[in-house]
């Protein structure tokens, strides 16, 4: 998996000490980030209508069923925005990161990074990959990379 | 029972600063009392009290500082400073509906001395950020550097600034005219202190491309409250009665508090579209009918969008509505004749909403001409505001 270039390694360690904050799970999401933890981008779909949803809720909004399925999802996407923070600096980045939003391929919006490319040349509609990048507390979030020619 | 149409028959404010010196329970109590004497009400007699979710003064601690004997209704509205003008919905439906006679709306604050909204939470302290104040879906961002409400509202700006070729320097104009009302208004932080649209270009950048520094509200100590009675009641009482003509709300599908970001068509602000429709719908009045509007600035963005919304000017076309003069005080439409949240103080909207009385009331240090109503809006919630 890809690590932007922001993270660099610590000084005083051989290995990457990773600063980007951990996620902050709640009972309805923890499914989301005990996957990402395995380099799984999941999300979820009614088992009735198949509808996706984000961010993940009990009931499908479409349907109203229960009835939830947790699948792998396409990790492909568009670039539908983004952002530079400068000020104040955005909190365990030692460079700002480029912020986005992401529309995957199932519909769905994602907040996250994208890495891999300047900020300057990041255009509307960009498509863009999942990868993976590490976290304090030895977790993992999805963050995405331009879309290889392949 | 028939329908009672209700007024506002006072505001209240404590004085805006970056340091009160006080807890926020005595601001809450000051500007509580003060829109009591402005209206002449008792406070020992107010019925009804409503604040923000996030509010940090207890309902019973403010009622025992003001004395009240009874208090008949309490609630609260999520949805921080956007929600701002459900206050008032809240009020008028309690008035309308005979359950309250004598509503107190306050908040009061010191998100500069105490805690500042503006900063990036440090080491994942992620208090208040949590389901039930609207900001649920902020735990998305967080992780990925976006930390602050600049950096939300800058995501949900930006496909709004591709779509219609709008840049930073149209943010200015904005922000140069609502530093020039903050100019000559004595309560406002910035007063005596406009700016260029050179200056505005020359302050650091937030959030590129979308917002530099004077793009951003204040962070402000202080309270402001407004009192709401019948408008029967309100003619025998201290000021001239401002009718609420028409107060509603609208949280469309999938919009979110300012991580807004998931609902369908990010070049318009949806929430303000469903609030002029109800709203023009509810008072039978349109664009046309509105001779001022006070619209929630957070963020330079917000006003433009909010323009476009409520029918001022086509899709794409504030930055050109602007440009013409059209919210300058001879224009077709001031905008936030006090300043707004960037130029007099940020206590979340209230402050804004009491210009608005000001103007019905013809008060304003910046007073608009002739006659017309008096939009209050702050993207998911807004009053139109009138003349007994």
């Amino acid at each position: 998996m890809s690590t932007p270039p922001s993270m660099d390694s610590s000084p005083d360690s051989s290995a990457p000490k990773p600063t980007r904050i951990a996620p902050i799970p709640t009972l309805d999401t923890q499914f989301f980030w005990d996957a990402a933890d395995r380099s799984a981008f999941v999300g979820q779909q009614c088992g009735d209508c198949r509808a996706f949803r984000f961010p993940p809720a009990p009931m499908c909004p479409s349907c109203n069923s229960l009835n939830t399925q947790i699948v792998e999802l396409s990790g492909r996407g568009r670039v539908i925005s983004w952002i530079k923070p400068i000020h104040p600096p955005a909190f365990g980045f030692k460079e700002p990161p480029t912020v986005a939003v992401i529309e995957l391929d199932e519909g769905t919006r994602f907040v996250s990074n994208i890495v891999g490319i300047a900020f300057e040349d990041v255009r509307l509609n960009l498509p863009v990959e999942v990868c993976f990048d590490a976290t304090m507390g030895k977790h993992q979030v999805p963050v995405f990379r331009p879309r290889s020619a392949s | 029972m028939s329908l009672r149409q209700a007024a506002i028959a006072g505001i209240g404010a404590t004085e805006f600063s970056k340091a009160s010196g006080r807890t926020e329970l005595q601001l809450a109590a000051e500007c509580s009392l003060a829109a009591c004497a402005d209206a002449g009400v008792d406070p020992k007699d107010i019925d009804g009290m409503i604040t923000f979710t996030i509010d940090n003064s207890d309902e019973i601690s403010l009622a025992r500082c003001l004395g009240v004997r009874d208090l008949a209704y309490t609630s609260r509205i999520p949805g921080g400073g956007a929600a701002a003008a459900a206050t008032l919905y809240h009020a008028m439906a309690l008035i309308d509906a005979r359950v309250c006679d004598n509503v107190l709306i306050w908040r009061a604050m010191n998100e500069r001395s105490q805690y500042r909204f503006g900063q990036a939470p440090q080491g994942g302290n992620m208090a208040g950020y949590t389901a039930g104040h609207g900001t649920g879906s902020l735990l998305w961002c967080l992780p990925f550097g976006a930390m602050t409400p600049g950096t939300w509202a800058g995501l949900a700006a930006r496909p709004y600034m591709e779509k219609y070729g709008v840049s930073n320097l149209d943010f200015g104009r904005m922000a140069v005219q609502q530093r020039k009302y903050a100019a000559t208004n004595p309560n406002a932080w910035f007063y005596g202190k406009p700016i260029t649209l050179e200056d505005h270009q020359n302050s650091r950048w937030i959030v590129e491309p979308v917002l530099r520094l004077l793009d951003c509200c204040q962070e402000s100590d202080g309270g402001v409250a407004i009192l709401v009675t019948s408008l029967e009641r309100a003619r025998d009482l201290k000021q001239p009665p401002v009718r609420i003509l028409g107060a509603t709300q609208s949280i469309p599908r999938n919009v979110e508090v300012i991580a807004n970001f998931y609902h369908d068509d990010l070049t318009v602000m949806p929430e303000a579209e469903g609030t002029a429709k109800r709203l023009y719908r509810q008072t039978g009045l349109g664009p046309q009918d509105i001779r001022a509007a006070m619209l929630y600035d957070a963020f330079s963005p917000h006003v433009l969008m909010q323009i476009e919304a409520f029918g001022f000017c086509g899709r794409g076309e504030a930055r050109d509505f602007i440009a013409a003069g059209e919210i300058a005080i001879d224009g077709r439409l001031p905008v936030n004749t006090h300043g707004g949240l960037a130029g007099e103080a940020y206590i979340h909207g209230m402050n804004t909403m009491a210009e608005g009385v000001r103007q019905i009331r013809r008060t304003a240090v910046n007073q608009v001409s002739g006659d017309g109503h008096v939009l209050v809006s702050s993207g998911m919630a807004g009053a139109i505001l009138a003349r007994a």
